[in-house]
């Protein structure tokens, strides 16, 4: 117990404010403004945890988030399955215990932290609030700029309370345009001045800040650097500036006899303090012996110049110190506490994950800003080098054994193994860390990173600074996943859509498929029935009188200008420029290499005016596309493209009886075939609302899309269930719909088609121009393989047996080879001859059937092939693609 | 491994075979060169540090379960190579065959599955198709329930796959076509090349001096469209940003690769104890090793849905590398239309888990000048000949 609070110093806490806290399961008592690791250390904690890999018992070493050391599991207010005990804010109630560098998930999460997310714009982000990030910030707000300044800590100015500090740090959080965020870290900094900050809120709440800014200030300061020696990992050996931080902060004297290691002037006053908190000081050991440094002496106490502390001795605190001196002297002095400065090297993650480049700054043996890097970004105050202590480059006291000079605590790495791999042949810094793990851990390396670097650079006989650290990479503390999830949660991870009729189909018990993002009714299963059941009793209604199907998810995009014909013709396989008003035609559109990507129909609403229908799935992608190949391609096409998926309800009526129930819904329409035929549309009324009736048909049966304002959807939707009620009309899923386009041999792009298909492969070449004319994806339809006889084709296929159902996505092999495998690895590969796209149960033909994509399927019509699956074959006969009208007389009635 | 890895060379004038380009791909063609053919004089040069590209930022993953036969034929003949490596190279290689599974989310992805796993199996590899219940099983922590946003409706495995320490396999690559006579030298820039009678591709020149060889394999990923136009060759090749993360350290809760296209997410957990994550491609082009943060975002929110025992976990490290890839998203390996000049490239996401395969069929082809059979039908000629071998929309795999 040698850490204690003391009379002096403490101007960060609140003495008259008592915390209880517990660590490890023992009650404590700290102070309102200490973290936890102060609040440990002052009651006397010397071991927090145990080191990851060989358990050597280990303390605190920093008061900062470098901390390599001290990791702890919350567990109260909040839980945190690992975090640096210099990074809690203490709290009444806190809960936590040692962990030894690796985290546990709890199997049944406790509730987390929620995190909203805020975009913001403004010219000036500071990252840093510290005295030179405040600087910086209050003159970019008396330029006029509106400042975002974030510190990491929950205070402001320096971590040592200096009161002009305080003092700017207060007229900002009151001035306008400038937003002050502590306990904020800068996650990363990205291309054209994106900033991600992550607001920790007192209260278990975060925000996660996107920031765009015109210019990006990093004031992120300076790490200590430690000095590797033997058994430098045990409690008791800390950062000297941490050291004086905990003293001056939070009145937390972490040692009563205490020897100064250091290689610079700046751990000097810290002796003074410590004798003033009423600490002895054994000694400076400073490694300089060239006179460099100008410190003032401190009197009474000793200064060794051209020493180094070689070793600690005591398992669980540091109990004495062994010092060696020039010419190999070697002394043993008592002590509790060595208080390390190696020197102090610029925080530079953000600044060289962005592209920013280093130079070695000799005099502070350390890298600084090389002026690289982006022309927004500015790093100013310790963090490009200014006002840091000159140091002597020393990074490890030198000795025979090296494997107990530990450089890495969280991969108990030591001297001896970075020695080792490059001695192995690894020349490289990353390398080595690719070998040792150094720098990998929870840390990220960052008071060991440079350390490295320089024993690499001093084993190759490579000078000072010939590699720096490795390379950095946000974000600049760990950062939780549910934080950067923000609200993108349930629900919300892919937002739901529904159809202005969805409620209508909850009521009356549809069952749901997800395609894209919408939620569509697969089937209204009655009481008793199972989805099949369902299936085919929607089936026969569509066939036998009617049906009507919510297709309001049919993607809809209105295509404007003059150009929108010949746009169209760009687009499509088939020509758009020439179909009259009135009119609707399908078409096929290809990607870059030949292959089907959608399909939809295109109505001519007026002379510039189209409506193009997408797949439900892929509507964005379609528009996407126009956009792409208009605003790069063809900027001078006189076009417009808007969506207009969600503004449109649809109710699809099909059946030979769908003409009656229209009729029945009420419209001033002429239904007449003559005058109203197939592939045309009108306007009109429906249900008394305006409607615009197309006459398509994806069932095979005659059939009316009726398109209507979203807000009508509803209302023409409950008017066809009522009207068609005497006749039958039954509402129908997308299974159903499966089935039936099936059984017409209407494919579905993206289940019957996977980016290899060709229109000719599915016997649709007839609408493939050939006038010479382009439209995306011709040329490689001329390519030989597009047009090789024995492509996959569209076929129909029918078991054999006339009962079994092949499963979807069952490959097609010749009869018989791949009997006898029952699901196992072929001992040789199996050739191959195609696959089952869709494969349904029909409640007309009397037997299941398919549709499959198979080798010069168009010439096997009459054979036999197997379909394997799931550990069986199933023999299916050849047939053409068509099962239901092929005369089309039904659909065209 | 033992205690000594390549050695560092000086550039000699001139070899017979120089590869640019020492990741894995390129080592790995180094070493099959020297000892399935014998050619041992042979360079392979770095701009940067070896395995620092590509090598150093995957996620580690390996599986053979690819649609088409081709694809299939060589990433299994990768696989069986990976199932030998070990004992191979006398290296540790932490090949772990955990066993790869890739989540089936919608209808359309059962489908998918189903299809793959068939065409695994008749081509001889390894696949089972998994029910929900049997996904719990395997891997309990996996959200099975159908509260999930896209619920888990089956998933493809492969027991065979598994992740390897992709630092490791460069290095012993390195290391072993080292000892075999193999020239490895880093920090040396190819800046152009020599060019002889016809336009015949007869050396480098590099920041290190005009290396001259008798035939020249690109192997330098994204960076391999940018070398052949040098010499007036258009690859079909897209370089994007591939971001990658590792999680904190946690103790293990993940003994398998978890791969899900739908909500945009591929798992694995570290011997160490990291969460090893992939994301989405960025969908512009670019050389800066940088992705863009709302992807990160996205994977994360997948991933806390699909496995909740992530609600507490970390991002510790962001990184991308550069995917090159092509329009079918299938490799490139063998000659090109100038003489002496060879391509691998274009492995696009697959890279690691071919690298012994690719290394063996690339060896082949600058031994010989001849596709090797597994890789006659990678050639450049089927982006004229249309004989693509389109494995971006058949297989179900993230992007």
């Amino acid at each position: 117990m040698t850490g204690r609070r003391v009379e002096v110093g403490g101007a960060g806490v609140d003495r008259a404010r008592p915390i209880g806290f517990r660590f490890d399961d023992v009650d404590r008592e700290g102070l309102a403004g200490d973290t936890l690791a102060s609040a440990l250390l002052a009651a006397g904690v010397d071991v927090v945890a145990s080191s990851p890999i060989l358990g050597r018992p280990r303390g605190i070493v920093s008061a900062g988030s470098e901390e390599p050391s001290a990791f702890v599991e919350l567990t109260e207010p909040w839980f945190d399955p690992i975090v640096a005990a210099t990074t809690v804010e203490l709290v009444e109630g806190l809960a936590a215990r040692g962990r030894p560098g690796v985290g546990r998930l709890p199997t049944s999460p406790p509730p987390e932290r929620r995190a909203r997310h805020v975009h913001r714009h403004v010219e000036t982000v500071v990252v840093g609030g510290g005295t030179a990030g405040l600087e910086a910030a209050e003159a970019a707000a008396a330029r006029g700029d509106r400042v975002l300044v974030a510190q990491d800590r929950p205070w402001w100015g320096p971590a040592i309370p200096d009161p002009e500090a305080q003092a700017r740090a207060a007229r900002l959080a009151v001035a306008d345009d400038v937003t002050a965020l502590a306990s904020t870290v800068a996650l990363g900094v990205y291309d054209d001045g994106y900033v991600v900050l992550l607001e920790r809120g007192g209260d278990g709440r975060d925000r996660v800040w996107h920031v765009r800014a015109a210019r990006v200030v990093l004031a992120t300061g300076a790490t200590e650097r430690p000095i590797a020696f033997a058994d430098c990992d045990r409690p008791g050996v800390m950062l000297a500036g941490a050291v004086r931080v905990y003293l001056e902060r939070f009145a937390v004297l972490a040692g009563q006899r205490a020897v100064v290691f250091t290689t610079n002037d700046g751990a000097y006053p810290l002796a003074d303090r410590i004798r003033e908190a009423g600490g002895e000081v054994v000694a400076i050991v400073d490694v300089r012996d060239d006179g460099s440094g100008n410190a003032p002496p401190v009197s009474g106490i000793e200064v060794l110049r051209g020493w180094a502390v070689a070793a600690v001795e005591g398992e669980t605190r540091v109990r004495a110190v062994h010092l060696v001196g020039p010419g190999g002297r070697r002394e043993r002095v008592e002590a509790d506490l060595v208080a390390v400065s190696g020197g102090w090297m610029p925080s530079l993650g953000l600044y060289r994950a962005i592209g920013g480049g280093l130079r070695p700054d000799e005099r502070l043996a350390a890298f600084v800003p090389d002026g690289s890097g982006p022309p927004w970004l500015e790093v100013v105050g310790a963090a490009a080098g200014e006002g840091l202590p000159a140091s002597a480059p020393f990074w490890y006291t030198p000795a025979e054994d090296l494997t107990r000079h530990v450089v890495d605590l969280q991969r108990d790495q030591t001297v001896a193994d970075v020695l080792a791999a490059v001695e192995a042949g690894l020349r490289s810094v990353e390398h080595v860390k690719r070998r040792t793990y150094i720098g990998t851990a929870l840390d990220q390396g960052r008071t060991s990173g440079h350390l490295v670097a320089e024993i690499v650079n001093a084993a190759l006989g490579d000078p000072l600074g010939a590699q720096g650290p490795t390379t950095a990479r946000p974000p600049t503390a760990p950062a939780p996943f549910t934080a950067l999830a923000g609200v993108d949660r349930g629900e919300l991870l892919d937002p739901v859509r529904t159809t202005p009729i969805h409620r209508w189909h909850v009521a009356n018990g549809a069952t749901f498929e997800d395609v894209g993002q919408w939620k569509r009714p697969r089937a209204y299963p009655r009481p008793g029935e199972d989805l099949e059941a369902a299936v085919l009793r929607e089936c026969r209604a569509v066939r036998e009188a009617a049906g009507v199907l919510d297709a309001s998810t049919l993607g809809k995009i209105e295509v404007v200008g003059p150009d929108a014909g010949a746009f169209l013709d760009r687009m499509y396989t088939n020509r758009m420029s020439t179909l009259p008003v009135g009119r609707i035609r399908y078409g096929l559109m290809l990607g870059l290499d030949g292959m089907v990507v959608d399909d939809g129909v295109a109505m001519r609403l007026a002379e510039d005016r189209f409506l193009v229908t997408t797949t439900t799935g892929g509507a964005a992608a379609v528009l996407d596309r126009f956009e792409e190949w208009l605003q790069t391609e063809w900027p001078h096409l006189r076009v417009y493209c808007t969506s207009v998926t969600e503004q449109w309800a649809v109710v699809a009526i099909g059946g030979p009886l769908a003409r009656e129930v229209v009729r029945a819904m009420g419209t001033d329409v002429d239904l007449d075939a003559s005058s109203f035929p197939f592939m045309t549309w009108r306007e009109g009324t429906v249900a008394e609302v305006p409607a615009r009736l197309c006459r398509v048909s994806f069932t095979g049966e005659l059939s009316y899309e009726l398109h209507v304002d979203g807000r009508h959807g509803a209302h023409v939707w409950e008017a066809a269930i009522a009207a068609g009620e005497p006749y039958g009309l039954t509402p129908y899923g997308t299974e159903a719909m499966h089935v039936l386009r099936a059984e017409k041999g209407y494919i579905i792009v993206g289940q019957d088609t996977d980016g290899t298909v060709t229109p000719d492969d599915l016997g649709m070449g007839w609408i493939v121009r050939t006038d010479g004319s382009d439209f995306l994806g011709r040329r490689s339809l001329e390519r030989p393989d597009a047009r090789r006889p024995d492509r996959r084709h569209l076929v129909g296929l029918v078991p054999v047996d006339r009962s079994t159902l092949v499963a979807e996505g069952a490959q097609l092999v010749a009869r018989g080879d791949a009997d006898g495998l029952g699901g196992r690895p072929a001992p040789e590969p199996v050739p191959m001859l195609g696959h089952v796209t869709s494969s349904y149960r029909s409640a007309v033909l009397g037997h299941p059937f398919a549709l499959a994509m198979l080798r010069a399927g168009r010439s096997r019509h009459g054979e036999v092939v197997d379909a394997v699956a799931h550990g069986r074959s199933v023999p299916c006969e050849v047939v053409p693609p068509i099962f239901w009208d092929p005369e089309d007389a039904r659909r065209d009635g | 491994m033992a205690e000594r890895y390549w050695r560092a060379a000086a550039p000699k004038a001139s070899y017979e075979v120089v590869i640019v380009g020492a990741g894995g791909h390129g080592l790995a063609t180094a070493y099959y060169l020297a000892r399935n053919h014998g050619i041992t004089d042979v360079c392979v040069v770095e701009k940067g540090w070896l395995g620092g590209g590509n090598m150093a930022r995957n996620t580690t993953i390996i599986r053979s379960n690819y649609l088409w036969d081709e694809s299939a034929a060589i990433y299994e003949h990768a696989l069986r190579l990976w199932e030998g490596l070990e004992a191979e190279l006398d290296a540790d290689l932490q090949f772990s065959q955990r066993g790869v599974m890739n989540l089936a989310h919608g209808l359309q992805e059962v489908r998918a599955g189903v299809r793959r796993v068939e065409a695994n199996r008749l081509n001889g590899i390894d696949a089972e198709w998994l029910t929900p219940e049997q996904v719990h099983e395997r891997c309990p922590i996996i959200d099975t329930s159908p509260r999930l946003r896209y619920p888990v409706l089956g998933a493809t495995f492969q027991p065979r796959g598994g992740v390897a320490r992709h630092d490791k396999v460069a290095w012993a690559y390195a290391t072993r076509a080292s000892e075999l006579g193999v020239d490895i030298v880093e920090h040396c820039e190819v800046r152009g090349f020599v060019r002889g009678p016809g336009g015949r591709v007869e050396g480098v020149e590099t920041t290190r001096g005009r290396i001259l060889a008798g035939r020249v394999g690109l192997v330098a990923a994204g960076h391999t469209s940018v070398l052949a136009s040098l010499v007036g060759l258009r690859l079909p090749l897209q370089s994007h940003p591939l971001q990658a993360l590792v999680s904190v350290l946690y103790e293990p809760v993940l003994d398998t690769v978890v791969m899900s296209n739908a909500i945009h997410v591929y798992v694995s957990q570290a011997d160490k104890g990291e969460l090893v994550m992939g994301a989405g491609i960025d969908a512009y082009n670019g050389y800066a090793q940088r992705g863009s943060f709302h992807v990160i975002e996205h994977q994360l929110a997948a991933a806390v849905e699909l496995f909740p025992i992530f609600a507490h976990a970390k991002v510790l490290r962001t990184w991308a590398g550069i995917v090159d890839v092509c329009p079918d998203a299938s490799p490139i390996i063998g000659p090109t239309p100038i003489d002496g000049l060879f391509l691998n490239c274009g492995w696009g996401t697959g890279g690691f888990k071919a690298t012994p395969g690719s290394g063996w069929v690339f060896a082949e082809t600058l031994a010989t000048g001849r596709p090797h059979p597994l890789a006659a039908a990678f050639g450049l000629d089927r982006f004229t000949s249309g004989a693509l071998i389109d494995e971006h929309g058949a297989a179900a795999v993230a992007h």
